[in-house]
């Protein structure tokens, strides 16, 4: 099977500055046709050349799901990150041609629950607004607990809060408004399911009190795309396709393997999916595995590693890729 | 070409036969002159013009009767198709990805309009036309699962997925290999392969559901799978055992290649955007024994094949009792020559 998934030639046909950090981006096809419908919590991989290096980062679906004429995202912009978000912040204007992956989902909607709760913290909102947009076309009930940190910086909360007067809470982080988890969590209707997504705190503070409290490990669903971290540059044997790559600092190992020729499998870029896993045929050094994947055995038995986000300081290691 | 449709039977009577035409564009599914389980897959995007990987969805000369044949076993059970609450949306979905695709495929027997969700479909070899809502039930006289899928040749799991896991929440099961969907309704993706001997061991159905569950929209894929049936029956299911189990034991040396028949199933794998489920359609392809040795090389490699399968796969399969007779009369059609590589057969 060829890496990733099918690919769709877009232009950016808008581009709208939320607030300091969020930029919102705007889809269509270049050929003018229909995008493809899809799943509410869906996301896009959607491919930068930055400076010479591709780029292919995922990012959640923010538009009504069943609206075929463009795709839209939000960004927010991370300025100590590896320069994904800064591309799309600072290079990416209307008119531009962009080529975009058909939509995936890892975070999709239990469609039996009688009812979604719905917990989001900062950009960790965008997968929401689709999935509330489809549950809205469906009668489906959701009820939302959005944690920002300012209400400057609370994107999307205006929209939400007029349409969805009843079912949706914003938290404010400066006005000190947390999240009553233990008390929301307790006073859930019997076949609720929960969500969340937003920072990992908030991810492991939801999923803990959730497990704490009894509720069934299918019930729980969350989304945390892990950005690929920046760190030394190390040098990598590829023993299929017999070449040595070097992965430089602001690049992940899966970028490097791309960008050497090499065809590696993918889908969510964020050390989430499990789709990259590589088998190490051997190594001296030490791995720093970054992924969410990988069982403990797995990373002692230094025999995997997942490309997309983890790396590697030490002597050598070979891949069978 | 023009597709020609034919008046037969699967049932009674059984006046199911291929044209030359239907026996050239059948789906052999060895490549060589053995066969062992593999997970096969394959992307699918088309194929040789003509052959039945062409089209998404493939529509052929048995159509119509295979259609009727459905209606009929569904008048007499209907709990042949299902849907649980949850998999109404999935339903939508197949609707609109069948619809779409045979009207893109075949403009001159099918047709769909639509304006926003008011929709307009004309299947011409059925002669039906409707007129209906998108994602409004009420407007049709089925389910969108059940509606659709009685215009559609093969069967239909619709496989909804969570947990890391594929399970069997709907479909439409009337041509199935001795498979029950109201018994695997609601499993999960281990649970109703339980039955299948040496795949488990083999680590088949990890390494399958894992192909399954990073299946992505836009990237379709498929793989053949095959038993033995005596008689042209579509309907062999565990149901109605009781009454084609019997002719089995029917088979004479006289009419084995009238009786006997190689069938094959094209299993597609398609993801369903709006629902995020999967659905797998399992098309069955029936040729007689006399059909099948008409292509030279197939009747030698099918004889090698049947000759060295392991027991529990003919047992698995259904055939065992009747394998030495088979071989018998397969063996006249093997000179011992070599055979070519692929499935298709060799340019005359």
């Amino acid at each position: 099977m060829s890496a990733g998934t099918a690919k769709i030639p877009v232009r950016v046909d808008d581009v709208v500055k939320v607030n300091d950090l969020v930029t919102r981006f705007k889809f269509v096809r270049r050929d003018g046709g229909l995008l493809p419908t899809f799943s509410g919590g869906a996301h896009t991989v959607v491919e930068m050349d930055d400076n010479g290096i591709k780029r292919l980062n995922p990012y959640s679906l923010m538009s009504d799901p069943m609206d075929q004429t463009a795709f839209t995202i939000s960004v927010r912009r991370d300025d100590v990150g590896r320069g994904g978000s800064l591309f799309m912040h600072n290079k990416v204007k209307p008119g531009l041609e962009m080529v975009i992956s058909n939509p995936v989902n890892l975070f999709s909607l239990d469609l039996r629950a009688r009812k979604h709760l719905m917990i989001a913290g900062g950009i960790g909102i965008t997968p929401f607004l689709a999935q509330i947009k489809e549950l809205t076309a469906l009668n489906g009930r959701f009820e939302l607990h959005y944690s920002v940190r300012t209400p400057s910086l609370g994107s999307y909360v205006d929209e939400l809060t007029e349409r969805h007067p009843t079912n949706v809470h914003i938290y404010y982080d400066d006005r000190k408004q947390v999240i009553d988890l233990e008390h929301l969590l307790d006073g859930q209707p019997l076949g609720t399911h929960l969500y969340v997504c937003g920072p990992k705190g908030m991810i492991d503070w939801v999923r803990g009190k959730a497990a704490e409290l009894g509720w069934p490990r299918e019930a729980v669903h969350h989304e945390e795309f892990l950005a690929p971290k920046s760190g030394k540059p190390f040098e990598v044997k590829l023993a299929v396709s017999n070449k040595v790559i070097t992965v430089g600092e602001h690049q992940s190992l899966l970028e490097a393997i791309e960008a050497a020729g090499v065809d590696a499998p993918y889908l969510c870029r964020g050390g989430a999916c499990g789709q990259c896993e590589t088998n190490v045929i051997g190594y001296d050094g030490k791995f720093l595995h970054n992924d969410h994947w990988l069982e403990k055995e797995d990373r002692a038995s230094g025999k995997k590693i997942m490309p997309c986000v983890s790396r590697f300081e030490g002597k050598t290691l070979v891949l069978d890729r | 070409m023009t597709i020609q449709f034919k008046d037969e039977t699967f049932r009674d009577d059984y006046t199911f036969k291929n044209s030359e035409w239907a026996i050239k564009r059948f789906p052999f599914p060895f490549h060589e002159d053995s066969y062992m389980y593999s997970v096969n897959m394959e992307q699918h995007q088309g194929g040789p013009e003509g052959s039945i990987f062409e089209k998404r969805f493939d529509v052929d000369e048995h159509y119509v009767s295979e259609m009727k044949d459905r209606a009929q076993v569904l008048a007499e059970d209907p709990l042949r198709c299902q849907s649980l609450p949850h998999m109404t949306l999935a339903g939508w979905d197949l609707l609109e990805l069948i619809m779409v695709s045979k009207s893109e495929d075949y403009p001159d027997l099918f047709e769909l309009h639509r304006d926003g969700n008011h929709w307009h479909w004309i299947n011409r070899p059925m002669g039906i036309e409707q007129k209906f809502v998108f994602m409004d039930e009420t407007t049709l006289p089925y389910g969108p699962l059940e509606y659709i899928t009685r215009q559609t040749q093969g069967d239909f799991a619709v496989l909804d997925q969570r947990d890391d896991n594929l399970w069997m929440d709907a479909g439409m099961v009337t041509t199935q290999a001795d498979w029950s969907l109201d018994f695997d309704i609601g499993m999960n993706f281990f649970e109703w392969h339980a039955p299948v001997p040496k795949a488990h061991e083999m680590g088949i159905f990890v390494r399958a559901l894992k192909f399954l569950l990073n299946i992505q929209q836009g990237a379709p894929a498929r793989r053949l799978n095959w038993t033995m049936t005596v008689n042209p029956l579509l309907d062999t299911s565990p149901e109605n055992y009781h009454k084609w189990g019997v002719q089995k034991t029917s088979l004479t040396p006289e009419n084995l290649g009238n009786k006997m028949h190689l069938r094959v199933e094209l299993q597609t794998f398609f993801r369903l955007p709006r629902s995020n489920a999967l659905v797998f359609p399992i098309r069955c392809y029936l040729i007689k024994m006399e059909e099948l040795v008409t292509v030279p090389k197939w009747g030698r490699r099918f004889h090698r094949v049947l000759r060295d399968l392991p027991v529990e796969l003919a047992t698995y399969k259904g055939f065992i009792g009747n394998r030495p007779m088979i071989l018998e009369w397969l063996s006249k059609y093997d000179d011992g020559a070599e055979t070519s590589p692929g499935i298709w057969p060799d340019p005359e």
